[in-house]
Protein backbone atom coordinates (compact mmCIF):
# COMPACT_ATOMS: atom_id res chain seq x y z
CA UNK A 1 0.00 0.00 0.00
CA UNK A 2 1.51 3.33 -1.03
CA UNK A 3 0.57 6.26 1.16
CA UNK A 4 1.24 9.96 0.65
CA UNK A 5 1.00 12.49 3.46
CA UNK A 6 0.29 16.18 2.97
CA UNK A 7 2.36 17.57 5.82
CA UNK A 8 1.49 21.14 4.85
CA UNK A 9 -2.04 20.63 6.17
CA UNK A 10 -1.30 18.22 9.05
CA UNK A 11 -2.56 19.77 12.27
CA UNK A 12 -1.56 17.11 14.79
CA UNK A 13 -5.02 15.72 15.50
CA UNK A 14 -3.52 12.29 16.05
CA UNK A 15 -6.60 10.45 14.80
CA UNK A 16 -4.36 8.48 12.42
CA UNK A 17 -2.28 7.23 15.34
CA UNK A 18 -5.48 6.28 17.12
CA UNK A 19 -6.76 4.34 14.11
CA UNK A 20 -3.48 2.75 12.97
CA UNK A 21 -0.81 3.04 15.68
CA UNK A 22 1.46 0.57 13.88
CA UNK A 23 1.60 2.84 10.82
CA UNK A 24 1.36 6.43 12.12
CA UNK A 25 2.51 8.50 15.05
CA UNK A 26 2.52 12.22 15.82
CA UNK A 27 5.88 13.83 16.58
CA UNK A 28 6.67 16.65 19.01
CA UNK A 29 6.13 19.21 16.26
CA UNK A 30 2.58 17.93 15.90
CA UNK A 31 3.19 16.32 12.51
CA UNK A 32 2.34 12.81 11.38
CA UNK A 33 5.24 10.39 10.91
CA UNK A 34 4.80 7.19 8.94
CA UNK A 35 6.35 4.25 10.79
CA UNK A 36 6.17 1.64 8.01
CA UNK A 37 7.17 2.73 4.54
CA UNK A 38 4.81 0.62 2.46
CA UNK A 39 2.49 -1.13 4.89
CA UNK A 40 1.12 -4.50 3.89
CA UNK A 41 -2.47 -5.28 3.05
CA UNK A 42 -3.13 -6.37 6.63
CA UNK A 43 -3.12 -2.67 7.54
CA UNK A 44 -5.43 -1.48 4.75
CA UNK A 45 -8.60 -1.30 6.81
CA UNK A 46 -6.83 0.58 9.59
CA UNK A 47 -5.14 3.01 7.18
CA UNK A 48 -8.45 3.65 5.43
CA UNK A 49 -9.98 4.36 8.82
CA UNK A 50 -7.09 6.71 9.61
CA UNK A 51 -7.63 8.58 6.33
CA UNK A 52 -11.36 8.90 6.98
CA UNK A 53 -10.88 10.16 10.51
CA UNK A 54 -8.28 12.79 9.66
CA UNK A 55 -9.91 16.22 10.03
CA UNK A 56 -7.26 17.81 7.83
CA UNK A 57 -7.43 15.23 5.01
CA UNK A 58 -3.69 14.56 5.16
CA UNK A 59 -3.60 10.89 4.19
CA UNK A 60 -3.95 9.66 0.62
CA UNK A 61 -3.84 5.96 -0.21
CA UNK A 62 -2.33 5.72 -3.69
CA UNK A 63 -2.91 2.03 -4.40
CA UNK B 1 -37.38 -6.13 5.76
CA UNK B 2 -35.49 -5.60 2.47
CA UNK B 3 -33.65 -2.31 2.25
CA UNK B 4 -34.28 -0.61 -1.05
CA UNK B 5 -34.27 3.04 -0.10
CA UNK B 6 -32.50 4.77 2.76
CA UNK B 7 -33.26 8.40 3.49
CA UNK B 8 -30.48 10.42 5.10
CA UNK B 9 -31.87 13.52 6.80
CA UNK B 10 -29.08 16.07 7.01
CA UNK B 11 -26.29 16.63 4.50
CA UNK B 12 -23.39 17.75 6.61
CA UNK B 13 -20.48 15.73 7.98
CA UNK B 14 -22.49 13.08 9.86
CA UNK B 15 -25.03 12.57 7.07
CA UNK B 16 -22.42 12.41 4.32
CA UNK B 17 -20.11 10.04 6.15
CA UNK B 18 -23.01 7.78 7.16
CA UNK B 19 -24.19 7.65 3.55
CA UNK B 20 -20.69 6.68 2.41
CA UNK B 21 -20.48 4.06 5.13
CA UNK B 22 -23.75 2.54 3.91
CA UNK B 23 -21.96 1.81 0.62
CA UNK B 24 -18.97 0.37 2.49
CA UNK B 25 -21.40 -1.90 4.31
CA UNK B 26 -22.60 -3.17 0.94
CA UNK B 27 -25.84 -1.24 0.46
CA UNK B 28 -26.62 -0.95 -3.25
CA UNK B 29 -30.11 0.59 -3.08
CA UNK B 30 -31.11 4.22 -3.34
CA UNK B 31 -29.66 6.75 -0.90
CA UNK B 32 -31.77 9.90 -0.73
CA UNK B 33 -30.01 12.76 1.03
CA UNK B 34 -32.16 15.67 2.18
CA UNK B 35 -30.48 18.84 3.40
CA UNK B 36 -31.44 22.41 4.07
CA UNK B 37 -28.11 23.84 2.95
CA UNK B 38 -27.54 24.25 -0.77
CA UNK B 39 -23.92 23.23 -1.23
CA UNK B 40 -22.79 19.76 -2.23
CA UNK B 41 -20.26 18.53 -1.40
CA UNK B 42 -21.02 20.11 1.96
CA UNK B 43 -18.37 22.31 3.53
CA UNK B 44 -16.44 21.31 6.59
CA UNK B 45 -17.50 23.36 9.61
CA UNK B 46 -14.35 23.68 11.78
CA UNK B 47 -12.61 26.02 9.28
CA UNK B 48 -15.59 28.39 9.23
CA UNK B 49 -14.53 30.16 12.42
CA UNK B 50 -10.82 29.90 11.52
CA UNK B 51 -9.43 29.71 7.97
CA UNK B 52 -12.62 30.83 6.18
CA UNK B 53 -13.30 33.67 8.62
CA UNK B 54 -9.67 34.77 8.41
CA UNK B 55 -9.88 34.77 4.62
CA UNK B 56 -6.94 32.35 4.38
CA UNK B 57 -8.81 29.86 2.26
CA UNK B 58 -10.60 30.26 -1.03
CA UNK B 59 -14.21 29.36 -0.67
CA UNK B 60 -14.00 26.08 -2.56
CA UNK B 61 -11.34 24.79 -0.20
CA UNK B 62 -12.83 23.29 2.88
CA UNK B 63 -15.45 21.27 1.07
CA UNK B 64 -15.68 17.69 2.26
CA UNK B 65 -14.45 14.94 -0.03
CA UNK B 66 -17.15 12.60 -1.31
CA UNK B 67 -16.59 8.92 -2.09
CA UNK B 68 -16.87 8.21 -5.82
CA UNK B 69 -19.30 5.33 -5.35
CA UNK B 70 -21.81 7.26 -3.24
CA UNK B 71 -24.31 7.90 -6.07
CA UNK B 72 -26.83 9.82 -3.97
CA UNK B 73 -30.22 11.23 -4.87
CA UNK B 74 -29.85 14.80 -3.57
CA UNK B 75 -32.69 16.95 -2.34
CA UNK B 76 -31.00 20.19 -1.31
CA UNK B 77 -32.51 23.41 -0.06
CA UNK B 78 -35.25 21.54 1.76
CA UNK B 79 -35.57 20.39 5.33
CA UNK B 80 -37.40 17.47 6.80
CA UNK B 81 -40.29 18.78 8.85
CA UNK B 82 -41.98 15.62 10.10
CA UNK B 83 -41.40 11.94 10.65
CA UNK B 84 -44.17 9.35 10.73
CA UNK B 85 -42.18 6.34 11.87
CA UNK B 86 -45.15 3.94 11.90
CA UNK B 87 -45.66 4.64 8.17
CA UNK B 88 -41.93 4.76 7.34
CA UNK B 89 -42.21 8.21 5.83
CA UNK B 90 -40.78 11.68 6.24
CA UNK B 91 -42.30 14.94 5.09
CA UNK B 92 -40.32 17.86 3.68
CA UNK B 93 -40.96 21.58 4.00
CA UNK B 94 -42.63 21.71 0.56
CA UNK B 95 -45.05 18.94 1.45
CA UNK B 96 -43.16 16.18 -0.37
CA UNK B 97 -43.52 12.81 1.34
CA UNK B 98 -40.67 10.29 1.06
CA UNK B 99 -41.03 6.69 2.11
CA UNK B 100 -38.01 4.79 3.35
CA UNK B 101 -36.90 1.36 4.39
CA UNK B 102 -34.17 2.81 6.59
CA UNK B 103 -33.69 6.32 7.95
CA UNK B 104 -30.57 8.13 9.12
CA UNK B 105 -31.14 11.07 11.47
CA UNK B 106 -28.26 13.48 10.96
CA UNK B 107 -29.97 16.84 11.24
CA UNK B 108 -27.28 18.21 13.51
CA UNK B 109 -27.72 21.28 15.62
CA UNK B 110 -28.57 24.95 15.17
CA UNK B 111 -27.43 28.08 17.02
CA UNK B 112 -29.35 28.89 20.17
CA UNK B 113 -31.09 32.23 19.98
CA UNK B 114 -31.86 34.79 22.63
CA UNK B 115 -35.51 35.80 22.53
CA UNK B 116 -34.57 39.42 23.07
CA UNK B 117 -32.18 39.58 20.10
CA UNK B 118 -33.48 39.76 16.55
CA UNK B 119 -30.71 38.29 14.39
CA UNK B 120 -32.16 39.93 11.28
CA UNK B 121 -31.04 43.34 12.58
CA UNK B 122 -28.12 44.52 10.41
CA UNK B 123 -24.85 43.92 12.19
CA UNK B 124 -26.07 40.92 14.23
CA UNK B 125 -24.52 37.60 13.21
CA UNK B 126 -24.51 33.94 14.10
CA UNK B 127 -21.92 31.48 12.80
CA UNK B 128 -22.91 27.96 11.85
CA UNK B 129 -23.15 27.79 8.08
CA UNK B 130 -20.84 28.68 5.23
CA UNK B 131 -22.93 31.69 4.09
CA UNK B 132 -22.93 32.94 7.68
CA UNK B 133 -19.14 32.66 7.81
CA UNK B 134 -18.79 34.58 4.55
CA UNK B 135 -21.22 37.25 5.77
CA UNK B 136 -19.29 37.66 9.02
CA UNK B 137 -15.97 37.77 7.18
CA UNK B 138 -17.26 40.59 5.01
CA UNK B 139 -18.71 42.38 8.03
CA UNK B 140 -15.36 42.41 9.85
CA UNK B 141 -13.52 43.58 6.75
CA UNK B 142 -13.21 47.22 7.86
CA UNK B 143 -12.32 48.01 11.44
CA UNK B 144 -15.58 47.48 13.29
CA UNK B 145 -15.92 47.12 17.01
CA UNK B 146 -16.94 43.51 17.53
CA UNK B 147 -18.93 42.30 20.52
CA UNK B 148 -19.26 38.55 20.94
CA UNK B 149 -22.00 37.19 23.16
CA UNK B 150 -20.87 33.86 24.58
CA UNK B 151 -17.37 32.58 25.33
CA UNK B 152 -17.71 28.98 24.16
CA UNK B 153 -15.52 27.45 21.47
CA UNK B 154 -17.03 29.44 18.62
CA UNK B 155 -17.09 32.73 20.51
CA UNK B 156 -13.45 32.30 21.58
CA UNK B 157 -12.31 31.34 18.07
CA UNK B 158 -14.11 34.30 16.53
CA UNK B 159 -12.50 36.55 19.15
CA UNK B 160 -9.04 35.20 18.36
CA UNK B 161 -9.61 35.62 14.62
CA UNK B 162 -10.82 39.20 15.08
CA UNK B 163 -7.89 40.08 17.35
CA UNK B 164 -5.48 38.60 14.78
CA UNK B 165 -6.97 41.17 12.40
CA UNK B 166 -6.42 43.93 14.93
CA UNK B 167 -10.08 44.56 15.68
CA UNK B 168 -11.49 45.93 18.91
CA UNK B 169 -13.12 42.87 20.53
CA UNK B 170 -15.34 42.50 23.58
CA UNK B 171 -16.66 39.15 24.81
CA UNK B 172 -19.70 39.06 27.07
CA UNK B 173 -20.09 35.81 28.99
CA UNK B 174 -22.75 34.82 31.48
CA UNK B 175 -20.59 32.32 33.37
CA UNK B 176 -17.65 33.39 35.57
CA UNK B 177 -15.06 32.10 33.03
CA UNK B 178 -14.86 31.46 29.28
CA UNK B 179 -15.11 27.85 28.08
CA UNK B 180 -16.30 26.95 31.55
CA UNK B 181 -18.73 24.26 30.37
CA UNK B 182 -15.85 22.20 28.92
CA UNK B 183 -12.77 23.31 30.82
CA UNK B 184 -14.25 24.16 34.21
CA UNK B 185 -13.53 27.35 36.16
CA UNK B 186 -9.80 26.92 36.74
CA UNK B 187 -8.70 26.21 33.19
CA UNK B 188 -11.45 28.54 32.01
CA UNK B 189 -9.54 31.24 33.87
CA UNK B 190 -6.40 30.21 31.99
CA UNK B 191 -8.28 30.70 28.71
CA UNK B 192 -9.59 34.03 29.95
CA UNK B 193 -6.09 35.24 30.79
CA UNK B 194 -4.95 34.26 27.31
CA UNK B 195 -7.71 36.29 25.66
CA UNK B 196 -7.04 39.30 27.85
CA UNK B 197 -3.30 39.08 27.13
CA UNK B 198 -4.21 39.27 23.45
CA UNK B 199 -6.23 42.41 23.98
CA UNK B 200 -9.80 41.12 24.31
CA UNK B 201 -12.07 43.03 26.65
CA UNK B 202 -13.46 39.89 28.31
CA UNK B 203 -16.34 40.53 30.67
CA UNK B 204 -17.62 37.48 32.52
CA UNK B 205 -20.60 37.11 34.80
CA UNK B 206 -22.67 39.54 32.75
CA UNK B 207 -26.24 39.17 31.53
CA UNK B 208 -27.23 40.52 28.13
CA UNK B 209 -30.73 41.94 27.87
CA UNK B 210 -30.78 42.82 24.16
CA UNK B 211 -29.33 44.92 21.37
CA UNK B 212 -30.33 48.38 20.18
CA UNK B 213 -29.51 50.97 17.52
CA UNK B 214 -30.93 53.11 14.73
CA UNK B 215 -31.48 50.89 11.70
CA UNK B 216 -28.62 48.60 12.68
CA UNK B 217 -27.00 47.38 15.84
CA UNK B 218 -25.11 50.07 17.75
CA UNK B 219 -24.88 48.61 21.21
CA UNK B 220 -25.47 45.55 23.35
CA UNK B 221 -27.58 46.29 26.40
CA UNK B 222 -26.80 44.58 29.66
CA UNK B 223 -29.15 43.59 32.46
CA UNK B 224 -27.46 46.05 34.85
CA UNK B 225 -28.65 48.95 32.68
CA UNK B 226 -25.30 49.70 31.04
CA UNK B 227 -24.45 49.03 27.43
CA UNK B 228 -21.45 48.16 25.25
CA UNK B 229 -20.89 49.93 21.93
CA UNK B 230 -20.90 47.54 18.97
CA UNK B 231 -20.69 47.71 15.19
CA UNK B 232 -20.89 43.93 14.83
CA UNK B 233 -22.48 41.52 17.30
CA UNK B 234 -21.84 37.79 17.11
CA UNK B 235 -24.32 35.66 19.01
CA UNK B 236 -22.46 32.49 20.04
CA UNK B 237 -24.28 30.97 22.99
CA UNK B 238 -24.20 27.38 21.82
CA UNK B 239 -26.39 25.11 19.74
CA UNK B 240 -29.41 22.89 20.23
CA UNK B 241 -30.05 19.54 18.53
CA UNK B 242 -32.49 19.61 15.61
CA UNK B 243 -35.10 17.13 16.82
CA UNK B 244 -38.35 19.06 16.48
CA UNK B 245 -39.29 17.18 13.30
CA UNK B 246 -39.09 13.90 15.24
CA UNK B 247 -41.85 14.81 17.68
CA UNK B 248 -44.96 12.66 17.85
CA UNK B 249 -43.21 9.31 17.43
CA UNK B 250 -42.73 8.45 21.08
CA UNK B 251 -38.96 8.97 20.94
CA UNK B 252 -37.00 10.36 23.87
CA UNK B 253 -35.96 13.80 22.56
CA UNK B 254 -34.51 15.22 25.74
CA UNK B 255 -31.19 16.73 24.61
CA UNK B 256 -30.98 14.90 21.27
CA UNK B 257 -32.69 11.74 20.09
CA UNK B 258 -32.00 8.83 22.40
CA UNK B 259 -30.31 5.85 20.76
CA UNK B 260 -29.05 2.55 22.08
CA UNK B 261 -25.39 1.54 22.09
CA UNK B 262 -25.54 0.63 18.40
CA UNK B 263 -26.97 4.10 17.57
CA UNK B 264 -30.36 2.66 16.67
CA UNK B 265 -33.07 5.06 17.80
CA UNK B 266 -34.82 3.67 20.86
CA UNK B 267 -38.30 2.75 19.69
CA UNK B 268 -37.57 2.32 15.97
CA UNK B 269 -35.74 -0.68 14.51
CA UNK B 270 -34.98 0.87 11.10
CA UNK B 271 -33.83 4.32 12.23
CA UNK B 272 -30.34 5.32 13.33
CA UNK B 273 -28.78 8.64 14.31
CA UNK B 274 -25.29 10.14 14.08
CA UNK B 275 -23.57 13.39 14.93
CA UNK B 276 -24.64 16.37 17.01
CA UNK B 277 -28.25 15.20 17.18
CA UNK B 278 -27.52 11.78 18.72
CA UNK B 279 -27.57 10.93 22.43
CA UNK B 280 -26.40 7.45 23.27
CA UNK B 281 -25.12 5.43 26.23
CA UNK B 282 -21.34 5.76 26.08
CA UNK B 283 -20.03 2.68 27.88
CA UNK B 284 -16.65 4.34 28.28
CA UNK B 285 -18.08 6.76 30.80
CA UNK B 286 -21.19 4.85 31.93
CA UNK B 287 -23.66 7.54 30.93
CA UNK B 288 -25.59 8.82 27.98
CA UNK B 289 -24.02 11.74 26.18
CA UNK B 290 -24.45 13.95 23.17
CA UNK B 291 -21.25 15.18 21.55
CA UNK B 292 -21.04 18.17 19.21
CA UNK B 293 -17.60 17.49 17.79
CA UNK B 294 -16.22 16.60 14.37
CA UNK B 295 -14.56 13.28 15.23
CA UNK B 296 -17.68 12.02 16.97
CA UNK B 297 -19.75 12.59 13.83
CA UNK B 298 -17.27 10.65 11.68
CA UNK B 299 -16.93 7.76 14.12
CA UNK B 300 -20.67 7.49 14.75
CA UNK B 301 -21.33 7.48 11.00
CA UNK B 302 -19.55 4.15 10.57
CA UNK B 303 -21.43 2.53 13.45
CA UNK B 304 -24.84 3.92 12.50
CA UNK B 305 -24.47 2.65 8.92
CA UNK B 306 -23.40 -0.77 10.14
CA UNK B 307 -26.39 -0.98 12.47
CA UNK B 308 -28.82 -0.14 9.69
CA UNK B 309 -27.38 -2.65 7.19
CA UNK B 310 -26.32 -5.43 9.57
CA UNK B 311 -28.67 -5.27 12.57
CA UNK B 312 -27.94 -8.96 13.17
CA UNK B 313 -24.25 -8.20 13.91
CA UNK B 314 -24.58 -5.41 16.50
CA UNK B 315 -21.54 -3.20 17.12
CA UNK B 316 -21.59 -0.87 20.09
CA UNK B 317 -20.18 2.65 19.93
CA UNK B 318 -18.12 3.67 22.91
CA UNK B 319 -15.79 6.59 22.52
CA UNK B 320 -13.46 9.07 24.10
CA UNK B 321 -14.67 12.42 22.71
CA UNK B 322 -12.11 14.74 21.14
CA UNK B 323 -12.37 18.44 20.41
CA UNK B 324 -9.77 20.88 19.20
CA UNK B 325 -9.51 24.62 18.89
CA UNK B 326 -6.88 27.03 17.64
CA UNK B 327 -6.72 30.36 19.43
CA UNK B 328 -3.78 32.73 18.98
CA UNK B 329 -0.65 30.63 19.56
CA UNK B 330 -2.44 27.88 21.48
CA UNK B 331 -3.36 24.57 19.92
CA UNK B 332 -6.01 23.40 22.35
CA UNK B 333 -7.02 19.73 22.35
CA UNK B 334 -9.39 18.17 24.85
CA UNK B 335 -9.90 14.42 25.07
CA UNK B 336 -12.44 12.77 27.29
CA UNK B 337 -15.47 14.09 29.04
CA UNK B 338 -15.92 16.86 31.54
CA UNK B 339 -14.84 16.24 35.13
CA UNK B 340 -13.34 18.27 37.94
CA UNK B 341 -10.02 19.89 37.18
CA UNK B 342 -7.39 17.90 39.07
CA UNK B 343 -3.84 19.04 38.32
CA UNK B 344 -1.26 19.83 35.68
CA UNK B 345 0.37 16.54 34.69
CA UNK B 346 2.99 17.86 32.29
CA UNK B 347 4.48 21.23 31.38
CA UNK B 348 3.12 24.49 32.71
CA UNK B 349 0.73 27.26 31.81
CA UNK B 350 3.69 29.70 31.94
CA UNK B 351 5.35 28.00 28.97
CA UNK B 352 1.94 27.69 27.22
CA UNK B 353 2.52 23.96 26.81
CA UNK B 354 0.86 21.60 29.26
CA UNK B 355 -1.44 18.70 29.93
CA UNK B 356 -4.12 19.19 32.59
CA UNK B 357 -6.04 16.30 34.16
CA UNK B 358 -9.77 16.14 34.86
CA UNK B 359 -11.13 13.49 37.19
CA UNK B 360 -14.41 12.10 38.50
CA UNK B 361 -14.44 9.94 41.65
CA UNK B 362 -10.68 9.59 41.56
CA UNK B 363 -10.57 8.39 37.94
CA UNK B 364 -9.04 10.36 35.05
CA UNK B 365 -11.89 11.26 32.65
CA UNK B 366 -10.38 14.03 30.55
CA UNK B 367 -7.12 15.68 29.52
CA UNK B 368 -6.65 19.22 28.29
CA UNK B 369 -3.59 19.29 26.05
CA UNK B 370 -2.24 22.68 25.03
CA UNK B 371 0.51 22.80 22.40
CA UNK B 372 1.13 19.11 23.11
CA UNK B 373 -0.24 17.28 20.05
CA UNK B 374 2.09 14.32 20.40
CA UNK B 375 0.79 13.75 23.92
CA UNK B 376 -2.92 14.13 23.22
CA UNK B 377 -3.41 10.83 21.47
CA UNK B 378 -1.45 9.01 24.16
CA UNK B 379 -3.87 10.38 26.72
CA UNK B 380 -6.82 9.44 24.55
CA UNK B 381 -5.71 5.82 24.70
CA UNK B 382 -4.74 6.10 28.36
CA UNK B 383 -8.26 7.26 29.21
CA UNK B 384 -9.76 4.01 27.96
CA UNK B 385 -8.01 2.22 30.84
CA UNK B 386 -9.86 4.36 33.44
CA UNK B 387 -6.63 5.37 35.23
CA UNK B 388 -6.77 6.00 38.97
CA UNK B 389 -5.58 9.49 39.87
CA UNK B 390 -3.72 8.39 43.01
CA UNK B 391 -1.49 6.15 40.89
CA UNK B 392 -1.19 8.47 37.94
CA UNK B 393 2.29 9.84 38.66
CA UNK B 394 3.93 6.48 38.02
CA UNK B 395 1.59 5.51 35.18
CA UNK B 396 1.65 8.48 32.81
CA UNK B 397 1.44 7.36 29.18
Amino acid sequence: MKITLDLDVCAGHGQCEDAAPEVFTVNDQGLVVQLIENPGEEYRAKVEDAARRCPADVIKIED
Amino acid sequence: MPMNRIVVAGVSLAGLRTAEALRLEGFTGEIVMVGEEQLFPPYDRPPLSKEILKGLWQEDRGRLKVAENLDPTLILGHRVTALRASDNEVELDDGTVLTYDGLVIATGASPKMMGSIDTSIPGVHVLRTFPEAVALREAIGGSPKVVIIGAGWIGCEVAATCRDRGLDVTILEYFPQPLERTLGPIMGAWAGAMHRAHGVDLRCGVSVSGVSGEGRVERVDLADGTSVAADIVVLAIGVFPETKWLEGNGFDLENGVLCDETLQVVGASNIVAAGDVCRWPNKMFNRTMRVEHWSNAVEQAAVAAHTLIHPDEPKGYSAVPYVWSDQYDAKIQYVGTGGEYHSILEGSTEENKFVAAYATDGVLVGALCVNSPARMIKYKRFLTTAPQMDLIEENLP
